[in-house]
C-alpha cells in the first residue's frame, strides 16, 4: 500500500464515501480506510440464509421530485454528480404519528398533515401554521432572538402538550442525539426533511445508494481499503502526522477527515487521554426487529409506510434506565413494501421493522445465553406492541412469518464502533468539524447532520470547507 | 483566446456541474446567481473544473470575479492567454 495521501478518510459510511467523491472529483489523492468488511456504516446491509437485510433505511428523508430547486437532495446530487434517476427514489404511501387517543397522518404533500392537525387540534392550527412558516424560513445556523431550545421555541406556537409531543416524536426519532430536547435549528432541518420534503426509498434499499457512491468514487480513481481499521492518530506540534492501522502499518496524510465520531476520534489520538470527551458520549441507542413474511403487508391490511408511536402519557425521548433493556412505550414501525415502486415492482417478501430505544450497557452486560433469550423476549414484546397499534391483521402472523432477526446496541457498537452504540452520536455536535489538531476534521454524525442525506451533506461540506477551500 | 471563447468554457463547465440548469439565454452582464440556482458550493466546482480541465488556479479571494459571464471573461481571459 502507498504510504502517503493528500487526504485520509476514516470510515466508509455515507459521510466518508460522499467526502471521498468530492475529493476524488477535485483530483486529490484520497484513501478511505474502513474497519468493517462492508461499506455503509450505520446504514448497511447483510445477508442471512441467502436473504439480504437492510440495517437502517426505513425511509430516505428529504425526498423531493426531480429538479426541485434549492433543496438538500438536489444540492447533494449535484455536488456528487449523480443523476437523480440513479437513486430510484420511490415515494411513500403515507405515514402517521400514533399517540393515545390521537393519530395524525402525513405524506409527501404537506397539505395532508396540515389538514389532519386542523381536524384533530382546531384550537392549535393557527399556532401550527405560524410554526411551520417560521421553520420554513428559519436560518438554521442563525436563530437570532429565537430560543435555541426547540421545546421552548415550539411552545411559543403550540400550547397543547399532546400536539407538541406528537411533533417532536418523529423529528427526534429521525434526528436527535440529545435527550428530551434538541437544538431549534436542528429541529427545523429535520422538520423540513420529514414534512415539507418527505420519504422515499429505492426498491432495492440502501444497497442502491451504497453501490452508487462506491462506484462513483472508484470511477474517479479514489482508493478504498476495507478491513483496515485505524488504531491511532499520531501528531506532532498540533498537527496530525500519520495514522496507524490495526495491522501496524502507517500512512501519512496532509489532512485527515474522520467519520468515526467526535469522542471516538479524540480517543484515537495519541496526545489525548484514553477517557477524552467522557462528557460528550451519546446516550441514545436503539434496537430493531425485522420480520419477514411470505405475504405483502397490504395482505394483512397494513398500508402505512412509517408509524411513529407513543403509548405513554408523555413522550419520553431519553436513555433507557440501566435496569431495563428496552423501552417499548415508543418507537418506529416501518413497512419497506409500502412505497410506490410503480407498476409491477414490489419486494418479493413482506417486511416489518420495529425500532425502539434500548440501553447499551444493559445489553452488553448479558452473557451469550441470556443475550439470546432476551432478544427472543423483546422481539415478542415489540411484536405485541406493534400489533396493538396496527389495524387488525387479516391473516395470521405466525403462519406467514418466514424469518426474523433483531439487532441491539451491542450490534451497532460492534459494527460501527460508535461508543454506547449511540446511533446519532454525541449530543454536542462540532459544527465546524474542527478538532484539537490543525489538519484533523470530523464529518458525518458528529459534525451535526443526521440521517443518510444529512451524513452525505456533512461529508460534502467538510471536504469542501477543509480540503478544497483549504480551511 | 477571446473573451467569448472563455465565456463558452465557463458555460460548458456549468452545463457539466449543473445539468438541470438552463444556460441557453444567460445574460452576460447579470450575476449568474440571479439567473440560475447556483450556490457557493457550485462556484467551488467551477473553480475545481477550471483547474482540472485548464490548469487555471483561481485563489479564494478572487471568487467574486466569477460573478457574471462578463466578469469571468474579463478575469479569466488573460489567465488563459498567459498559459
Ligand atoms: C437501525 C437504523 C435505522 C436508521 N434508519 C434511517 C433511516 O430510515 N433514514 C435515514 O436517513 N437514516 C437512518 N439511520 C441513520 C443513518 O444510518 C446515519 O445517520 C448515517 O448512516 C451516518 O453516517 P456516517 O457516515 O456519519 O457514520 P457511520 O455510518 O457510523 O460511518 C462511520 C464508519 O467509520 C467506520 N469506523 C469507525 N471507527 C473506525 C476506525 N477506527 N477505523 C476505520 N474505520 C472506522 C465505521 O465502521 C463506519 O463504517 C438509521 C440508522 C440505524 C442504525
Amino acid at each position: 500500500m502507498k504510504q502517503h495521501y493528500e487526504t485520509v478518510i476514516i470510515g466508509a459510511g455515507m459521510a466518508g464515501l460522499a467526502a471521498g467523491i468530492r475529493l476524488a472529483l477535485a483530483g486529490k489523492e484520497v484513501i478511505i480506510l474502513e474497519r468493517h468488511n462492508a461499506s455503509g456504516g450505520l446504514n448497511s446491509f447483510y445477508s442471512q440464509d441467502g436473504r439480504k437485510f437492510d440495517v437502517g433505511l426505513h425511509a430516505m428523508t428529504n425526498y423531493v421530485p426531480k429538479g426541485t430547486k434549492g433543496t438538500p437532495l438536489t444540492k447533494l446530487l449535484r455536488q456528487l454528480r449523480i443523476p437523480y434517476e440513479a437513486l430510484d427514489l420511490c415515494p411513500q404511501n403515507s405515514s402517521r404519528i400514533h399517540f393515545p387517543g390521537c393519530q395524525l397522518r402525513f405524506n409527501n404533500d404537506f397539505a395532508l398533515f396540515e389538514s389532519e392537525i386542523a381536524a384533530a387540534f382546531p384550537k392549535q392550527i393557527d399556532g401550527f401554521r405560524a410554526l411551520a412558516e417560521e421553520v420554513r424560513t428559519l436560518d438554521a445556523f442563525n436563530l437570532g432572538a429565537i430560543p435555541s431550545s426547540a421545546r421552548a421555541a415550539v411552545q411559543r406556537h403550540i400550547t397543547d402538550p399532546l400536539l407538541e409531543d406528537m411533533l417532536f416524536c418523529p423529528v427526534m426519532y429521525y434526528g436527535s442525539a440529545q435527550e428530551h430536547d434538541m437544538d431549534y435549528g436542528q429541529f427545523a432541518i429535520m422538520f423540513r426533511s420529514l414534512f415539507f420534503e418527505g420519504f422515499a426509498r429505492p426498491l432495492d434499499g440502501v444497497r442502491v445508494i451504497i453501490k452508487l457512491l462506491q462506484d462513483k468514487y472508484r470511477s474517479l480513481g479514489g482508493v478504498r481499503k476495507m478491513k483496515c481499521g485505524i488504531r491511532q492518530i499520531q501528531s506532532q506540534d498540533g498537527k496530525a502526522s500519520a495514522v496507524v492501522l490495526d495491522n501496524g502499518s502507517v500512512i501519512t496524510a496532509d489532512t485527515i477527515l474522520s467519520t468515526a465520531g467526535a469522542v471516538e476520534t479524540a480517543r484515537l489520538c495519541t496526545d489525548q487521554p484514553a477517557d477524552a470527551g467522557a462528557d460528550n458520549i451519546g446516550q441514545l441507542s436503539f434496537t430493531e426487529t425485522i420480520t419477514v413474511f411470505d405475504k405483502q403487508p397490504a395482505d394483512f391490511g397494513w398500508d402505512d409506510t412509517i408509524i411513529f408511536f407513543n403509548t405513554a402519557e408523555r413522550f419520553r425521548y431519553a436513555r433507557v434506565e440501566p435496569d431495563r433493556l428496552v423501552d417499548p412505550t415508543s418507537g418506529v414501525i416501518c413497512f419497506p413494501n409500502n412505497y410506490q415502486y410503480g407498476e409491477g415492482r414490489q419486494l418479493e417478501e413482506g417486511f416489518l421493522r420495529v425500532t425502539a430505544m434500548a440501553n447499551h450497557d444493559a445489553w452488553c452486560a448479558l452473557d451469550e445465553d441470556t443475550y439470546r433469550a432476551q432478544k427472543t423476549h423483546w422481539y415478542d414484546k415489540l411484536q405485541q406492541v406493534t400489533l396493538g397499534l396496527l389495524p387488525e391483521a387479516k391473516l395470521k402472523l405466525d403462519t406467514h412469518r418466514i424469518a426474523s432477526d433483531m439487532f441491539t446496541p451491542r450490534t451497532v457498537r460492534k459494527y460501527t464502533g460508535h461508543l454506547n452504540g449511540a446511533i446519532y452520536g454525541a449530543p454536542g455536535k462540532i459544527k465546524d468539524g474542527r478538532t484539537h489538531l490543525d489538519n484533523l476534521f470530523l464529518a458525518g454524525t458528529d459534525q451535526g447532520f443526521l440521517g443518510i442525506v444529512g451524513a452525505m451533506l456533512s461529508g460534502i461540506s467538510m471536504a469542501n470547507l477543509h480540503v478544497l477551500q483549504g480551511g | 483566446m477571446t473573451e467569448d471563447q472563455v465565456k463558452q468554457i465557463v458555460i460548458d463547465i456549468i452545463n457539466e456541474i449543473a445539468p438541470d440548469e438552463d444556460t441557453t439565454d444567460l445574460k452576460p452582464e447579470v450575476n449568474l446567481r440571479d439567473q440560475m440556482d447556483l450556490d457557493s458550493m457550485d462556484f467551488l466546482d467551477i473553480v475545481m473544473e477550471l483547474r482540472k480541465q485548464h490548469g487555471i488556479e483561481v485563489p479564494e479571494e478572487d471568487y467574486p470575479q466569477l460573478a457574471s459571464l462578463d466578469s469571468c471573461g474579463a478575469y479569466l481571459t488573460p489567465m488563459f492567454n498567459a498559459k
